[in-house]
């Protein structure tokens, strides 16, 4: 009862918020609901029992991502909508909605034809955390150690690209703090310069009178 | 074994526990205020709120009612509806993750026979969830800077993905090696562990401890890290357009996530919610958190800000190869052994 009561809510929020995401001009709207969204999908993992599953959703799609979206959305006036330019509505609507009715269908299939089976059924009296272990590292070892394989070349593609300068300091170095400050000087004894014209300007014109 | 002998948790009495829940922490987020702004002042040999009532006592109701009637401006430039939202998820952030954390001891209401129990959700994996929810929280800040229409503000919302972007990592790793002890994600399983074992986690996990402690100020923005508004460079950051109400409400999410941190530095290395020599195990909890909260005043009275820089110098090349090593170390250990 509950849990039917939880599971539309869920879903209803979720169709909603993404929804919202991929129809809203704002950036600040789209990338709002999308972190609904990725919460809220949280919660069907807490419905079905993966406990587990549910916070690293959270985490993961919650936290790393969106903190990464958002580092990108810095870049944009997030008070102002885009301008999008839209080539072929029309395409782009019948190539959607032939995507939605495929994916409808593959997920389906399976449900229709009554052959889905838990390959790995879940073992009484082992937490989610050790489930998740137990399937990783004997059926998945191998998907499990190349996508470390992959992190791992991403983050050293990573430090190799933005290494370079990586032990220089903009803060603490001496020839950025000398030429800010040299740079001060210059624009002071430039304003002190100009204040000093004006001044004799004005005597001046005080005088013609 | 212990779940047959306590009494079977109903809806009502979940219920009963949020309400409570809600109702103390705001209070004591209320109250936090007044507690900081006195051992503040005693530190630096002010005085504090001296005039409401005695020894400033009121200044509460004072500031609560000045919260209350206060105007409540949006920006005409802001984005209403996420500036509107941001200050909610603040709050409900830090209380969701207090519905997974053990808050006060469980009891029965005598009359109507309802069992109200410690944990308001004990699911099994409480500790990730704590952390993903105060994670999730940041959003507000993030929200707040963004759609607010200032400069002031987006520099405080930039600041904040820096400092999740910098803390997060450490936060994880540092809880990865007690968790690697005790072999569960649940915060019941931490307080056994304390049970079964007697000494303190923060004995055998010392490293792990202070790097939490770092990691959970900079969660909190506690003074060290508090560039999000730090008042001396950016005004407020991402508050400086709230007013009244609003700015009320990222408040008390701010003092509720001090005190889920106070709660899980108790629960995980400081022995939970045990009985110790002849004290109740719900006395030892509140005092470890009270604590944990005096810890916090004491740190801000002791240290100066620091640079969004340095937070992430010391973040990524000084606290986290740290929490590695510490988890290789108790790995081995843990093999050897």
């Amino acid at each position: 009862m509950y849990e039917f009561i939880a599971f539309y809510i869920f879903a209803i929020s979720t169709v909603v918020l993404f929804g919202i995401t991929v129809m809203s001009k704002n950036v600040l709207y789209a990338m709002t609901s999308l972190a609904g969204g990725m919460v809220m999908i949280s919660g069907f993992f807490f419905l079905l029992g993966a406990d587990f599953l549910g916070v690293v959703q959270l985490i993961v799609y919650v936290g790393a991502v969106m903190a990464l979206y958002a580092f990108a959305m810095m870049f944009f006036d997030a008070t102002k909508d885009i301008k999008e330019k839209h080539q072929n509505p029309t395409l782009t609507i019948v190539l959607g909605a032939l995507m939605a009715l495929v994916f409808v269908f593959i997920f389906s299939a399976p449900i229709i034809g009554e052959n889905i089976e838990a390959l790995y059924p879940v073992v009484e009296g082992v937490g989610n955390a050790q489930a998740v272990g137990m399937v990783l590292f004997t059926k998945y070892l191998v998907p499990f150690e190349l996508a470390a394989v992959m992190l791992l070349v991403a983050m050293i593609a990573g430090i190799i690209l933005a290494g370079k300068k990586m032990d220089h300091s903009l803060t603490t170095h001496d020839d950025a703090v000398d030429e800010v400050l040299h740079h001060r000087f210059e624009s002071e004894s430039d304003a002190i310069h100009d204040a000093e014209k004006i001044a004799d300007r004005a005597e001046r014109e005080g005088a013609g009178k | 074994m212990e779940a047959t002998m306590l009494p079977e948790v109903t809806a009502a009495g979940i219920i009963i526990k949020a309400i409570i829940v809600l109702a103390v922490i705001a209070g004591l987020a209320a109250f936090g205020t007044y507690v900081e702004r006195k051992i503040l002042a005693y530190m630096q040999r002010r005085l504090g709120p001296m005039h409401v009532g005695p020894h400033g006592l009121l200044q509460l109701a004072a500031d609560g009612i000045k919260l209350f009637t206060k105007e409540d401006i949006i920006p005409q430039h802001a984005n209403k509806v996420i500036f509107s939202i941001a200050p909610v998820i603040m709050a409900a952030t830090a209380f969701i993750a207090l519905g997974a954390v053990p808050v006060f001891p469980d009891f029965t209401i005598p009359f109507i026979d309802v069992y109200v129990p410690s944990i308001a959700s004990d699911i099994n994996v409480g500790i990730l969830f704590v952390l993903g929810m105060m994670a999730a929280g940041l959003y507000a800040p993030l929200l707040a800077g963004m759609s607010q229409a200032n400069k002031w503000g987006i520099i405080g919302a930039a600041r904040t993905a820096v400092q999740f972007l910098s803390y997060e990592v450490v936060t994880g790793l540092s809880l990865l090696a007690p968790i690697m002890l005790v072999g569960s994600l649940s915060l019941v399983d931490f307080n056994n562990y304390h049970a079964d074992q007697g000494v303190w986690m923060v004995v055998y996990q010392p490293v792990a401890f202070i790097l939490f402690l770092i990691a959970g100020y900079a969660e909190t923005n506690r003074t060290p890290f508090d560039l999000l508004e730090h008042e001396a460079e950016i005004v407020s950051g991402y508050v400086t357009e709230y007013s009244g109400l609003r700015w009320g409400l990222f408040f008390i999410g701010e003092y509720a996530n001090m005190i889920t941190i106070g709660i899980l530095a108790s629960v995980v290395f400081l022995g939970g919610y045990n009985d110790l020599w002849i004290f109740p195990g719900w006395f030892m909890i509140i005092v470890k958190i009270a604590f944990m909260f005096f810890l916090m005043l004491w740190v801000r009275a002791s240290w100066p800000h620091i640079r969004p820089d340095q937070l992430m110098w010391l973040c990524w090349k000084v606290l986290m190869p740290l929490a590695m090593v510490n988890i290789l170390i108790t790995g081995f250990v843990m093999m050897i052994i």
